[in-house]
């Protein structure tokens, strides 16, 4: 072959100025993709989160309506001190990303193995919360983000309460990585529906009792409103799920924020 | 000649000489993303983009790559352009991405994108080398939308979505194949697949590559 190709094919310069060549363009390619697509990217997963929340607060969260203008109109969000379940003050609520603060040293903590029954190593000091107005300007929802390992992933959701901070109001999944029809069934509307009016803490208002159990709640299970349906052939994400809602709502979560919300300690508007 | 050429080549993976079922390359990704049809299909798009344009980029420069570095410049560019597609999936089908989660990012570790790259367009011009690349993403689409069908219709009662049996659960009488949703089954559907096409195909049936020895009792004793 003439040219450049006969020159000392196999010679180490040619290798290295060959590699250097694919290389350059190539990271030219990657990074103008990765550049020109970052807005694009930043609006779908920001729109995708609201649409979540709108979801789980039962607004209208289709593809029909404005989800941004329903989101500003009606949902407010807060950060709140998991430690005193206080709002944070120190913070720009509009900006605070949760999940960034959680692996930032800085921002968050190691949490000990006995207390970690979510498995999920640290969590951020500080937590979103979203108050949910309804059209007078009262509140009528919290949704708090939950996260926790089920079967092969993180499972991330968010938990919708009452104002009364006990009863539930709908939970959503929006990202999980569990076997599609199986543990992936936590994103089933049917299942979800099983959540509405539980009860997450007992009468005395400590203890978390809300749970997923082994099989099905019928009309004589006692102590109904604590349980919840498993998924059958899903063990172990009902586990997860079970595991998580203890962890979030128990003491090392937001129980001092509830417990704040109930004894009126802590507005829940404004 | 030129055209008919081109025709072979683009047609050729699609029955005679098809990826998954001749070649019994790209299972793993058959197994995994095809629970639905909808990720069945936009993986198929993903793969034969990527496989047309690695295979149309390498054939490009197929003269300058050194042959001791060949491999690690094909997993460059094939890697690069499995990013951009990526990328451009989390800006334009969000929600499907999603649920795709780590599967567009193994198109890297896919069997046929390295195989053609390695086979066919290291060798031949730009031009034939794409079609080549489309001809065996298609061969690869054909399957995986065959058992991506089977699987969610017998799995999930739906196609794309669309209840076509009305579920148990939700009142109906259909009780879902659990195995159907499990990566498992699409192994046996890939088999039986692949049976099918060789009785109908006796050609592509292998030859074994060796005879147990017939022993005679006498031989024995």
């Amino acid at each position: 072959m003439p040219g450049i190709s006969s020159f000392s094919r196999d010679g180490v310069g040619y290798i290295v100025v060959v590699a250097l060549a694919v290389c350059l363009v190539c990271s030219v390619l990657v990074a103008s993709a990765a550049t020109f697509l970052k807005p694009l990217q930043t609006v779908n997963a920001q729109a995708d989160r609201r649409s979540n929340i709108l979801d789980v607060a039962g607004l209208p969260s289709g593809a029909d309506v404005d989800v941004n203008q329903v989101f500003n109109d009606r949902i407010e969000k807060r950060v709140v001190d998991l430690s005193s379940g206080d709002y944070a003050t120190d913070v720009d609520a509009a900006k605070f990303d949760q999940r960034a603060a959680a692996s930032d040293p800085e921002k968050s903590i190691k949490i000990s193995p006995q207390d970690d029954i979510a498995d999920i190593k640290r969590r951020a000091k500080y937590a979103e919360v979203y108050l949910v107005n309804d059209e007078q300007g009262k509140l009528s929802r919290i949704i708090l983000p939950i996260h926790g390992y089920g079967l092969w992933s993180t499972m991330y959701g968010f938990l919708a309460l009452e104002p009364d901070a006990n009863t539930v109001d709908g939970i959503k999944y929006y990202e999980q990585g569990e076997t599609p029809g199986l543990g992936g069934e936590v994103e089933n509307p049917r299942w979800r529906a099983k959540w509405d009016g539980k009860k997450v803490y007992g009468e005395d208002g400590d203890e978390v009792r809300l749970s997923v159990i082994k099989g099905s709640v019928g009309s004589n299970t006692s102590d109904a409103e604590h349980k919840i349906d498993g998924l059958s052939g899903a063990t172990l994400t009902s586990r997860g799920v079970s595991n998580m809602i203890h962890y979030w709502m128990g003491a090392n979560g937001f129980e001092p924020f509830l417990k704040n919300i109930r004894s009126g300690q802590v507005a829940a508007e404004g | 000649m030129a055209q008919s050429q081109a025709m072979k080549v683009l047609t050729e993976p699609l029955v005679n000489n098809n990826p998954i079922a001749l070649q019994i390359l790209g299972i793993c990704s058959a197994l995994a993303v095809t629970n639905q049809v909808a990720t069945a299909l936009l993986m198929s798009v993903a793969l034969t983009a990527v496989t047309a344009c690695s295979n149309f980029s390498i054939s490009l420069i197929r003269n300058f790559i050194p042959s001791s570095i060949r491999i690690i410049v094909q997993m460059t560019i094939i890697a690069s352009l499995v990013i951009v597609v990526d990328q451009l999936l989390k800006a334009f089908a969000f929600d499907l991405a999603k649920s795709m989660s780590v599967f567009v990012g193994l198109i890297i570790t896919n069997c046929i994108v390295m195989g053609r790259a390695e086979a066919f367009a290291m060798k031949e011009p730009p031009g034939l080398a794409f079609l080549d690349g489309i001809g065996n993403g298609l061969g690869y689409s054909l399957i995986l939308i065959v058992v991506g069908v089977i699987r969610e219709l017998f799995g999930s009662g739906s196609i794309l979505g669309f209840q076509i049996f009305t579920l148990a659960s939700a009142g109906g009488w259909y009780v879902p194949l659990g195995i159907m949703l499990l990566p498992p089954s699409a192994f046996f559907i890939i088999g039986f697949l692949i049976w099918g096409l060789r009785s109908w195909k006796s050609e592509q049936i292998e030859e074994a590559e060796y005879q147990i020895h017939q022993v005679h009792r006498t031989e024995v004793v």
